[in-house]
C-alpha cells in the first residue's frame, strides 16, 4: 500500500472544515443536515484509516455503529424538519423562533 | 507517494462535498452529497475494509440519500431553488474553514503521523463479526433498540395532523 496515514487524515480534515463552513454559513435546515453528514463521514474515514494502519479491528466495528447511529439521526432530523416546515411554511432556521423568549 | 486512484477519489469526495453545500438547487445538492458519500465508500475499499464500504453504500447512498431526496421534494418549489444565507457570515465561514484547514493541517504535518505506513495484512471481516458477537454484544442490542425507537419517533413526529391549527391557537 503506497498511501500513508497522513493522506487520509488530510482528506478527513478537509471534509471536517467544509462541514463546519456549511454549519456556520447556511441557514437552510436541510443544508445544515448535509453539513452534519459530511462531518460524520470525515470522522468515519478517520476511524477506518487508523484501524487499517494500527492494525486493529475495533475501528471498523465502531464505524459500523457510527453509520447506524447516523442513519437514525437523519431519520429523526428530517422528521423534525418536516414538522417545522408544516408549522412555519419555511425551512429557514432563523424563522423557527417559537422557543425564543 | 500517493496512488492515482487516491487522488481521483479524494478530488471526487471534496468537490462533491463543496457542491452539495453550494449548488443552488437542493435536489442537485443532495445528488452531490450522494457522490461524496460514495467517494467515502471508495476510500473504505482503498483501506481494505470492503465490509464497511458495502454497509456505507447500502445505508448512506441507498437509504439516507433517498430519504433526503423525498424530504426535499416535499418542500415548496421556491424554497428548493433559493439560497438562504447571510452574505456577511459567508466570509467569516470561509475564513474559519481556511484557518481550520491550515491550523489542523500544519499540526498534523508536524506530528509523527507522517512516517506511518503499513505492510501488514488487512483485517479480516470475520474479526468484525466476532467483535460484534462477543465483546460488543450489549452495544449491539442497545443499537437495535435505539434504531427502532428513533424510527418510531420519526414516524410519530412526521404523522402529526393539525399542526398548523395548533400553531394558530397558540
Amino acid at each position: 500500500m503506497n498511501n500513508t496515514l497522513i493522506d487520509f487524515v488530510i482528506v478527513s480534515i478537509t471534509l471536517l472544515s467544509i462541514g463546519i463552513y456549511g454549519l456556520a454559513v447556511k441557514r437552510n435546515a436541510i443544508r445544515m443536515l448535509f453539513a452534519i453528514e459530511i462531518i460524520i463521514n470525515a470522522a468515519n474515514l478517520n476511524l477506518i484509516s487508523f484501524a487499517r494502519f494500527l492494525p486493529h479491528s475495533s475501528g471498523q466495528t465502531l464505524t459500523l455503529f457510527s453509520i447506524a447511529i447516523a442513519a437514525a439521526e437523519v431519520a429523526v432530523g428530517l422528521a423534525l424538519i418536516i414538522v417545522a416546515y408544516r408549522m412555519y411554511k419555511n425551512i429557514d432556521i432563523a424563522e423557527f423562533r417559537s422557543l425564543k423568549g | 507517494m500517493v496512488d492515482i486512484s487516491f487522488l481521483v477519489i479524494s478530488v471526487l469526495t471534496v468537490v462533491c462535498a463543496i457542491a452539495s453545500l453550494e449548488l443552488r438547487s437542493l435536489i442537485y445538492g443532495s445528488i452531490a452529497l450522494m457522490g461524496s458519500l460514495l467517494g467515502i465508500a471508495f476510500f473504505f475499499l482503498l483501506l481494505d475494509a470492503p465490509f464497511v464500504a458495502m454497509f456505507q453504500v447500502a445505508v448512506y447512498v441507498g437509504s439516507i440519500a433517498v430519504l433526503i431526496l423525498f424530504t426535499v421534494m416535499l418542500v415548496k418549489r421556491e424554497l428548493i431553488f433559493t439560497k438562504i444565507e447571510d452574505p456577511k457570515r459567508k466570509y467569516i465561514g470561509v475564513g474559519l474553514m481556511l484557518i481550520l484547514i491550515v491550523g489542523l493541517g500544519s499540526v498534523i504535518m508536524d506530528s509523527g503521523l507522517k512516517s506511518i505506513s503499513t505492510h501488514s495484512a488487512p483485517i479480516d471481516f470475520n474479526e468484525i463479526g466476532e467483535d460484534f458477537l462477543t465483546y460488543y454484544w450489549p452495544a449491539l442490542v442497545i443499537m437495535a433498540l435505539i434504531l427502532s425507537s428513533s424510527i418510531t419517533g420519526a414516524l410519530v413526529l412526521a404523522r402529526r395532523e393539525n399542526i398548523e391549527n395548533e400553531q394558530h391557537t397558540n
